[in-house]
């Protein structure tokens, strides 16, 4: 095991990245690792390790503004904005269960690095939407910032956008600026039973196409839709087409209404109330309740939300493979055997038709050095990700290959 | 306002320079008649006007391409410009410049309701997306003033916002993807019709990047469908603090306008003068809250709305009963611009976003800026996201008045950074704010932000003179200072 390097001021933060620029000595950046297996197998001299910088800088609700340390952990922010009836709108993953980690356990810098964003992010958008700015080093061992702390900002380049998602390879962030927002009073979920793929693909985008303001939409199919640990989901044995709606209470029931009668002619329904929406939705969201085998590789395919049902039979026809909608049909969770590449080419050809990409999100250390973990870039695209790494990181010391190689 | 120095090879080139884009470009495409050139001097700040060299009006993706790679190769720069109606001088051209309009690319290419997304190119005018999509009950979010003129690649050059956008975001909330133009005319897309973009963010960034980046020839956006109703109500305030305080305790309740506009006590007596509102004369603030979504959801806030706003101390309370009700509420907020115009020969507007609880100590320190420059200011606010609008009233034809105009503007910039706000929430750096970069960020900062740059353009070409005020050269940015030692910190703790 390298070397762990754990600073806990800003100016270590920064003399470490200094250093290892000029000596071009590669890290592993981490917060508290949760995230470890997401992303290319990297080889590295050091690790760096930001779990020191830690904790809430400031928070003030009426602004909608929270600034907190890249290390502080996602408990802590979720607990601060729990007491203040607030949230990150963008339901932000948490991918532990699915790397065999306990719940609960990561950091916000790693949520960022990751552009994580749950269900919710059909309506509110995704992480990248929410980080108003930041502080950090960049691999050149200088301290920057970019954006503000206000929540309506375009002064200089979005840089925050640029960091949120690029996995720790341009830049290192320490303090991170989010926008916050209220916290629904009531959740209900209206369930349909027994739709096939394409019916439930239509069905969601009824109900995201409808005034109805509708804040998840997924699709279990059967084999799937029978692990949930919410009773009304498993016990027909049918297949589960989801939609959220959060609100304060007599809007939540008046939505819930007019969604169940624009969705009637489609199936049996049933409502879920706060408990039962709630278990639900973290299992959409965090997917390894759904898709269990700790065994099986999986990949997360974003395409166009009406093509998801046509992605997967492609898929599904030529691989064994178990796979359930978020995102109204745009997101896939699929689950394959580990055989050879695990379909990888198969996969990115269906995916890369529709426009969209696909992440191999689970496997082994060799198969991810094996397989392309995202979608591999060509030409003028290609380019300018390796133009934008050498802006930030001329020495390929920041995560170096975990995106792409020699990224 | 300094330039880049003209490049006196490039002038002395022109009539072969027209000749060429003539051929990538021909019909009636080209524009270097100096009458029909003036049309093209300024955008929507008009105190800056400079005539380019040259206009080309391209109509395909493919001509943007070989005009911008004929360009690379030829060291000539390039300012795209949209409608024109920026209020930041994004598209000031360059003397040595050639000014690419992309008003020719007007078709909406696709609307596809199954993914909520309408396709089109990106001069059809904000307002022409929404157009396109209202019979079916849809609509497209950001909402500028400007939006029957602005076009679409305009609000991505400038990530234009409006009154919506603390509930639906501003342009880089709602795009989904583009097709970009690169400065040597390769061209790439970005997203699709899936919800995120693979790799890094390109997207995000070239979102709001003002034109130095690319050329964006087609559009991704996403539609919503239009709420069940809408419902206003206007609050007066008998001071600017009481109106604040308002603000915060109605998003402290949790509740997120869709709208939620602040007027002083000038601005709304220029607005009713004007378009006869129903505005109340006796409030030194107004605020228009709109409540908007599902029918019960919208009149269980709007009573919420009024009890906190009384509890604040609001002297007066009206909420909408009609659709032309709430209309006339906005008509004032939504002319409070040409009334300024009425009751002064110019005005310039500024855009700085402050943090909320800090409105009304800086409407105070503006009025004494103000005063301490000789001239009016009438301030528009949108309240719900802190980006406040001060107009700045004054004589262009009094050259003291234009100067001391341009110096109150840049005091209430620099008051908005010392606050802990930002130079502009939605109009963009351009010219007008390009030499305050320097009151937010440091060189280094700025640096990072012209690495950027370097990545899509390394020559510098596409709009220079914008956003940056000192132009560096690209290998001078990207050279490394490095300071080769053992490893210097040995507190650090380590395993």
């Amino acid at each position: 095991m390298s070397e762990v390097l754990k600073p806990t001021t800003a100016a270590q933060l920064r003399d470490i990245i200094a250093w290892a620029a000029a000596e071009e000595a590669s890290l592993d950046v981490r917060g508290r690792g949760t995230r470890r297996a997401l992303g290319r197998p990297m080889q590295t001299s050091r690790t760096l390790d930001l779990s020191a910088l830690a904790g809430i800088v400031s928070y003030e609700p009426e602004e909608l503004v929270l600034t907190a340390r890249a290390g502080t952990p996602m408990a802590e922010i979720d607990a601060a904005l729990r007491e203040r009836h607030q949230m990150l709108a963008f339901e932000p993953m948490d991918t532990g269960p699915l790397y065999g980690i306990a719940p609960d356990g990561g950091t916000l810098g790693g949520v960022v690095a990751c552009n994580l964003s749950g269900p919710r992010r059909v309506k509110m958008g995704a992480a990248r939407d929410h980080v108003l700015g930041f502080t950090g080093v960049s691999g050149r061992g200088e301290s920057f910032k970019a954006g503000g702390k206000v929540v309506k900002n375009v002064t200089g380049y979005d840089l925050g956008k640029l960091l949120t998602g690029s996995f720790g390879t341009l830049a290192v962030m320490d303090e991170i600026t989010l926008k916050v927002l209220p916290a629904p009073a009531k959740t209900r979920t209206v369930i349909v039973y027994g739709l096939d793929d394409a019916t439930a693909a239509a069905a969601m985008a009824d109900a995201l196409n409808s005034p109805f303001e509708v804040s998840g939409a997924a699709h279990l199919p059967a084999a799937v839709a029978r692990r949930s640990g919410v009773d009304y989901v498993r016990r027909t044995g049918e297949a589960v087409t989801a939609l959220r709606v959060e609100g304060t209470g007599i809007s939540v029931t008046a939505r819930c209404a007019g969604l169940k009668s624009l969705l009637s002619a489609r199936g049996a329904l049933e409502e879920l109330h706060t408990m039962n929406s709630a278990r639900l939705w973290r299992e959409v969201r965090d997917v390894a309740a759904l898709l269990p085998d700790p065994g099986k590789v999986l990949w997360r395919l974003s395409v166009p939300p009406s093509d998801g049902p046509k992605v997967a039979a492609a898929i599904a026809a030529a691989l064994d493979a178990e796979f359930f909608y978020d995102w109204g049909g745009g997101l896939v969770w699929l689950a394959t055997a580990p055989a050879e590449d695990s379909g990888a080419g198969l996969i990115r050809n269906a995916v890369a038709a529709t426009g969209g990409h696909a992440t191999l999100f689970r496997a082994s250390d060799s198969l991810r050095a094996a397989v392309p973990v995202f979608q591999p870039q060509q030409g003028a695209l290609a380019d300018i990700t390796r133009r934008v790494k050498d802006a930030f990181d001329p020495k390929r010391i920041l995560n170096p290959g975990r995106m792409y190689a020699g990224v | 306002m300094k330039m880049p120095a003209p490049d006196a090879a490039v002038l002395a080139r022109r009539a072969e320079i027209v000749a060429r884009l003539r051929e990538i470009v021909p019909g009636e495409g080209v524009i270097d008649a100096e009458a029909e050139l003036r049309a093209y001097e300024c955008d929507g700040l008009n105190i800056y006007r400079q005539m380019p060299m040259v206009v080309v009006l391209p109509s395909t993706t493919e001509q943007v391409s070989r005009v911008l790679r004929y360009c690379h190769d030829n060291g000539i720069k390039v300012v795209p410009r949209g409608a024109g109606t920026g209020l930041s001088g994004g598209a000031l051209p360059l003397s040595d410049g050639v000014l690419l309009g992309m008003g020719k690319f007007n078709r909406i290419i696709e609307i596809d309701y199954a993914n909520r997304c309408v396709v089109a190119q990106p001069g059809v005018t904000n307002l022409g997306i929404t157009n396109a999509v209202a019979h079916a009950g849809f609509y497209y979010a950001p909402d500028p003033s400007s939006q029957i003129a602005c076009t679409i690649g305009g609000n991505i050059a400038e990530n234009s916002g409006g009154v919506h956008c603390l509930k639906y975001g501003l342009t880089t909330n709602n795009v989904l993807g583009v097709e970009l133009v690169l400065m040597n005319g390769e061209i790439v897309r970005l997203g699709g019709k899936h919800l995120d973009a693979g790799g890094y963010d390109l997207l995000g960034v070239v979102t709001g990047s003002e034109g130095l980046l690319g050329v964006v020839t087609e559009v991704t956006v996403r539609i919503l469908r239009k709420p069940e109703t809408a419902r206003a109500v206007l609050l007066g305030f008998p001071s600017v603090a009481a109106g604040g305080a308002c603000v915060a305790a109605i998003i402290g309740a949790g509740i997120i306008p869709g709208g939620m506009e602040m007027m002083d006590r000038p601005a709304i007596h220029a607005a009713e003068a004007f378009v006869h509102a129903g505005y109340p004369l006796d409030v030194e603030s107004l605020l228009i809250v709109e409540l908007d979504g599902p029918q019960a959801e919208v009149d269980e806030l709007i009573a919420a709305v009024e009890r906190i706003a009384r509890a604040q101390g609001a002297t007066y309370a009206r909420i909408s009963t009609s659709e032309a009700e709430r209309a006339a509420f906005w008509a004032g907020r939504k002319a409070a611009f040409p009334a300024v115009g009425r009751i002064s020969p110019d005005y310039v507007c500024m855009d700085g976003t402050i943090p909320r609880k800090q409105l009304p100590a800086v409407l105070d320190r503006i009025g004494a800026l103000a005063d301490k420059h000789g001239l009016r200011v009438a301030n528009v606010f949108h309240a719900g996201d802190g980006n406040l609008h001060p107009l700045i009233l004054f004589d262009a034809n009094n050259p003291k008045e234009v100067e001391a105009a341009e110096r109150l503007g840049a005091d209430i910039l620099r008051l908005c950074v010392e606050v802990g706000g930002v130079l502009t929430g939605e109009h963009g750096v351009g010219v007008e704010k390009r030499d305050l970069m320097g009151t937010m960020f440091d060189e280094t900062d700025l640096a990072h932000q012209e690495r950027l740059k370097c990545a899509f353009d390394p020559q510098g070409l596409l709009n220079p003179g914008k956003v940056f005020p000192v132009l560096h050269r690209c290998a001078e940015l990207g050279r490394m200072h490095v300071h080769r030692g053992q490893l210097p910190f040995p507190d650090i703790p380590r395993f």
